[in-house]
């Protein structure tokens, strides 16, 4: 693969905390406007990996290539955590929700616009006296939010506190508000754990449009495969920190070395299709 | 946390009898060195008495209280629950509380714009009511730092300190007016405010709670100990008073005075009428800045901050900048009380800013409803009032003071308000039209 068409070219990155390497030499590159999923066993470093792409850890060792299409090639790994989002546009959701539980879902929202507000509102000057250029940029923000929630089928909910919402909808809440940010890389942290089958089904219409239509690259950590084989356009697999396998979705399901990480030596054939099956 | 609620049905009496049995057990206990013994001064020595029968009159009526209160708190939730379901509609509630809370803020602004008129022969009320709105602006102070930004100050009244003494040094050695010292000596409560922010922001909950204590006794101690700067212990006095635009309120002399100015006798009363009404402005201009600032982009990064703030680092925030600024408004807004607070008094030392009052502010804010404006001027009042009308009942006032502490934290655990406003709405209020 060469760089242009890769968002992000993950080299030879290791995280180790004392002597447990959580993240073990891995190299992996995200097609631009694709959906990449990265699956593994429980406590393959998946979540690791995220945590490391912004900017929450800093890696042991390795680079974290970031290609923005304005701003040229940013290493992720040497920005601060809130620059990750702020200037490279790469935002991330959580395995656990974390929603601001007693704000509005349209507040969630507006805050996740908080650095063009505060820069418009001249640092709350502007917005201390309500003038004309902080009211459009709120307007505007109102405007985002609103269509990204009425996208989502979230627009009845604007007013109620987060914390108050159904798991599934707070998932959703979730993407709606990282999708506030304009991320050019999305990052989905099991976006469709606690889903039921139907809420599954929508996150994968939801995703793939995001992807065709917006231009959205997606990395997407996620555990239930049929989320996985139906949206992915290339799967990375992850075992005790170490890449094991790369590749379509056809390849990996019929990759030897992850149908062992998955389901120990034998039978694991079936299941694994089982699973995909429709 | 509310009461428990029972889903099915209400216990049985047995259940309701024992459970006030344990209750009066409890009362017992700590009722033995509370009121079970005494001491009597008899002929110069101290001696022990015992007042058993007034024990078990106290245990008897906590019995009688708690079934009564256990009974009535279950009629209570029952009601609520079945109310509940019935309306089904959350919302229209929401609506009616608000309007509800925003007209009991015009009636309480109406009335302390009239209460110097209505007690203007009473001193001590006046007084009073002055003592509750400095509160209320310490209040406000820490509600944006504790309430809005969720970060545990335990030192606020480091800020009222600072505020206080840079506003007595200025006049004193400088010869600055109240007015023009004011802005000066909040900003220098704001610039300590950045001192102490800047390094410890970065510790949460606990460890912070720990940091702004110390530093609530590093000024204390500094401020008893550095005899040259502060005059130590003995404090600074003849801190000169504010004046009404350079007319002072003093008995006629050789400048000018208010009293001779308007042709009015002298009266000492204008001057506290005055005083009432500044820290009331100051009051409402705090109110209307801080209520503007929550609605503002710096105003919802605060709540954020408070909710989540790993999830606001994700979001491209700068958390500490954040922080930051709720903590140096409200180490400003402190500075601009312990002003008002230092030209009220006239004397200030050391001896006001202890732990204590960091504790009953914050207690202001927590029992008021986290964030909530109104919520700390019902807290304030409380507060400030219940010890002043526990005069009367000399010892017992501290115990009165905690019991209806608990009381309010067992009916409201949230704060009188608790209610949380959004700051916008998608769908516009429609019954305001």
């Amino acid at each position: 693969m060469n760089g242009v068409h890769n968002i992000l070219n993950v080299e030879r990155l290791s995280m180790r905390f004392g002597g447990l390497a959580a993240i073990d030499d891995l190299s992996l590159d995200v097609p631009v406007g694709k959906i990449t999923a990265v699956i593994g066993p429980n406590g393959a470093g998946k979540t690791t990996l995220f945590n490391c792409l912004t900017g929450f850890y800093k890696p042991t060792v390795g680079s974290v290539r970031l290609n923005h299409p304005q701003r040229g090639t940013l290493l992720l790994e040497t920005l601060p955590s809130h620059q990750v989002a702020h200037k490279a546009q790469v935002v991330r959701t959580f395995q656990n929700i974390r929603l601001f539980p007693k704000m509005t879902v349209l507040e969630n929202l507006i805050v996740a616009q908080h650095n063009a507000l505060q820069q418009a509102s001249f640092f709350t000057l502007a917005g201390l006296f309500a003038l004309p250029s902080y009211r459009r940029a709120e307007a505007a923000a109102m405007e985002k939010a609103v269509n990204w929630l009425t996208r989502l089928g979230l627009i009845e909910k604007a007013d109620t506190a987060a914390g108050d919402l159904p798991y599934g909808t707070q998932r959703r809440i979730e993407i709606a508000r990282a999708l506030c940010v304009d991320p050019i890389l999305l990052c989905l942290d099991e976006p469709a754990a606690g889903l039921n089958p139907r809420e599954s089904a929508e996150l994968n219409e939801l995703l793939m449009r995001l992807a065709r239509d917006e231009g959205i690259s997606i990395l997407l950590i996620e555990h239930d495969m049929s989320v996985v084989m139906k949206v992915s356009d290339h799967i990375c697999v992850l075992n005790y920190g170490r890449k094991i396998a790369e590749g379509t979705p056809q390849e990996i399901q019929n990759d030897p070395n992850v149908i062992k990480a998955y389901l120990g030596e034998e039978d694991a054939d079936e299941e694994l299709h089982a699973e995909v099956a429709p | 946390m509310s009461a428990p609620v029972y889903a099915h049905e209400a216990p049985t009496a047995a259940e309701r009898v024992k459970d006030a049995l344990a209750v009066a057990f409890v009362a017992l206990l700590l009722g033995i060195p509370m009121i079970g013994l005494t001491t009597v001064d008899q002929g110069g020595s101290l001696v022990v008495a015992t007042r058993w029968s007034w024990l078990a009159a106290f245990a008897a009526a906590c019995f009688v209280g708690r079934l009564v209160l256990r009974f009535s708190l279950d009629t209570l939730t029952r009601r609520r629950t079945a109310r509940q379901r019935a309306a089904g509609a959350k919302t229209v509630k929401i609506a009616g509380a608000s309007r509800l809370v925003s007209t009991i803020g015009w009636v309480a602004v109406a009335f302390s714009l009239l209460l110097p008129i209505v007690f203007s022969d009473n001193r001590y009320v006046v007084d009073t009511a002055t003592t509750v709105l400095i509160y209320v602006m310490l209040g406000w102070g820490l509600n944006v730092v504790v309430g809005l930004a969720g970060l545990l100050d335990l030192g606020h009244v480091a800020f009222y300190a600072v505020g206080a003494y840079a506003y007595a040094l200025l006049s004193t050695q400088f010869g600055w007016g109240f007015w023009t010292a004011l802005p000066v000596a909040a900003l220098i409560s704001a610039a300590f405010g950045v001192v102490l922010g800047w390094p410890s922001l970065r510790l949460r909950g606990d460890y912070l709670a720990i940091v702004t204590l110390g530093f609530g006794e590093i000024i204390r101690v500094v401020l008893n100990n550095w005899t040259s700067l502060s005059g130590g212990p003995n404090g600074v006095t003849s801190i000169p008073r504010p004046t009404f635009f350079g007319l002072a309120f003093k008995p006629p002399g050789d400048t000018p005075t208010f009293a001779g100015f308007f042709g009015l006798d002298f009266s000492p009363g204008h001057r506290i009428v005055f005083l009432y009404y500044v820290i009331l402005v100051l009051c409402l201009l705090t109110n209307v800045f801080v209520t503007r600032l929550r609605k503002l982009p710096v105003g919802r990064a605060w709540e954020a901050v408070r909710e989540d703030e790993i999830a606001c680092k994700a979001l491209g925030m700068n958390v500490t900048n954040v922080k930051l600024s709720a903590f140096v408004l409200g180490a400003m807004l402190g500075g601009v009380a312990g002003v008002f607070f230092a030209a009220r008094q006239g004397f200030i030392s050391p001896e006001s800013f202890t732990f204590n009052e960091s504790a009953i502010i914050l207690a202001i804010v927590v029992l008021g409803g986290m964030g909530s404006q109104l919520g700390v001027v019902l807290a304030s009042l409380v507060l400030v009032l219940l010890p002043e009308l526990g005069r009367d009942f000399a010892e017992y006032r501290m115990l009165l003071f905690g019991t209806a502490m608990i009381l309010i934290m067992i009916w409201r655990p949230g704060g009188i308000l608790s209610k949380r406003e959004p700051t916008l709405r998608h769908v516009k209020d429609g019954g305001r039209a």
